[in-house]
């Protein structure tokens, strides 16, 4: 049986089609959750897509917070489950306080959308095992508000820790210290902007290094591990 | 009505590009002598007239949605003539 991955959608999320197709190329089943769903479906994985989730409203990711699907994530992701935001998505992990910083408007006020080259820093993760440490990837990047930023403190404790994953080789936003990608401390709770859910067909992408995301979170996933709430067993699981 | 407005302003440390961008038009309107343009955010919030620690919820509502702490900085404000 294959890794069941979850895949959320917002109103508003764009890549949530792409990122399930890439779920499948890569060899796990992915299994659509809605922002609304009061259970996780059993999944061993949760990929937060990008987009726009409720436009936009306030600041990316803060109303996505707030939504039923992502109480459980946050519980979830808690007790180890394999977590990854691209995007939007990763707009939602930190506005989510799931991984520390925040991601504000390009330094040039422009939406960037080009392939953007990236070192993987830290295959330490559940999401980038599969890459060779210091290997370059290339994934598109199409964002307005991806540059990414903390206060010194927390980006030296980032750095110390192996917690920056990815990091661009050409900054496209702005972001500070070239920070592409990062991780919680415990490495299951991933976030980036570029996309590897773009990259994983020589007809449609710039690459398939995406794919390598794909991998590494199913050697991550443990057999016979649900998320699931205790008090959600029954029916949880369609 | 209670009426309480929350202002809330990126930390003086975050680059503000569209105040940096508002700076770099200010020449064409003959204006030079501005050294710093930042842009926030005034929300305005109207509570039931039965609420009576508008105040307070208001600090709450900033705290937890209104502003991202890690970039941002709110102030919480009752105007003159509010029984907030």
């Amino acid at each position: 049986m294959s890794a069941r991955i979850g895949i959320v959608t917002f109103p508003g999320s764009l890549d949530d089609r792409d990122a399930a197709r890439a779920v499948r190329l890569g060899g796990a089943e992915p299994v659509p959750l809605w922002h609304d769903d009061a259970v996780l479906r059993s999944v061993d994985a949760v990929f937060l897509p990008g987009g726009f989730s409720y436009g936009d409203a306030l600041r990316c990711g803060a109303i996505a917070r707030f939504s039923e699907v992502m109480g459980l994530v946050r519980d979830a992701a808690g007790r180890g489950m394999p977590v990854l935001g691209v995007c939007n998505g990763f707009q939602v992990l930190c506005e989510s306080h799931l991984l520390p910083g925040a991601l504000v408007r390009n330094a040039h006020l422009r939406y960037r959308n080009r392939p953007a080259r990236l070192r993987v820093e830290s295959a330490d993760t559940a999401w980038t095992s599969a890459y060779a440490p210091g290997a370059e990837v290339v994934f598109p990047a199409k964002h307005g508000e991806g540059r990414y930023v903390a206060d010194e403190a927390v980006l030296d404790r980032l750095e110390a820790n192996g917690q920056v994953v990815f990091r661009y080789l050409d900054n496209p936003n702005g972001a500070m210290r070239d920070i592409a990608g990062i991780a919680n401390e415990a490495g299951n709770v991933v976030g980036l902007m570029p996309h590897p859910e773009h990259a994983v067909e020589a007809l449609t992408g710039p690459s398939t290094d995406g794919l390598g995301v794909v991998a590494s979170v199913l050697a991550a996933v443990h057999a016979n591990r649900t998320y699931d709430e205790p008090h959600q067993t029954e029916g949880a699981a369609r | 009505m209670a009426r309480v407005v929350v202002d809330v302003m990126l930390k003086s440390e975050i680059l503000d590009p569209q105040g940096e961008a508002v700076l770099g038009a200010l020449p064409r309107l003959g204006v030079t002598d501005v050294n710093s343009v930042r842009i926030g955010k005034r929300v305005e919030i109207e509570f039931d007239d039965s609420v009576t620690n508008a105040e307070e919820q208001s600090q709450i509502i900033a705290d937890q949605l209104l502003a991202n702490p890690v970039i941002e900085n709110f102030t919480v404000s009752v105007p003159d003539g509010n029984a907030a």
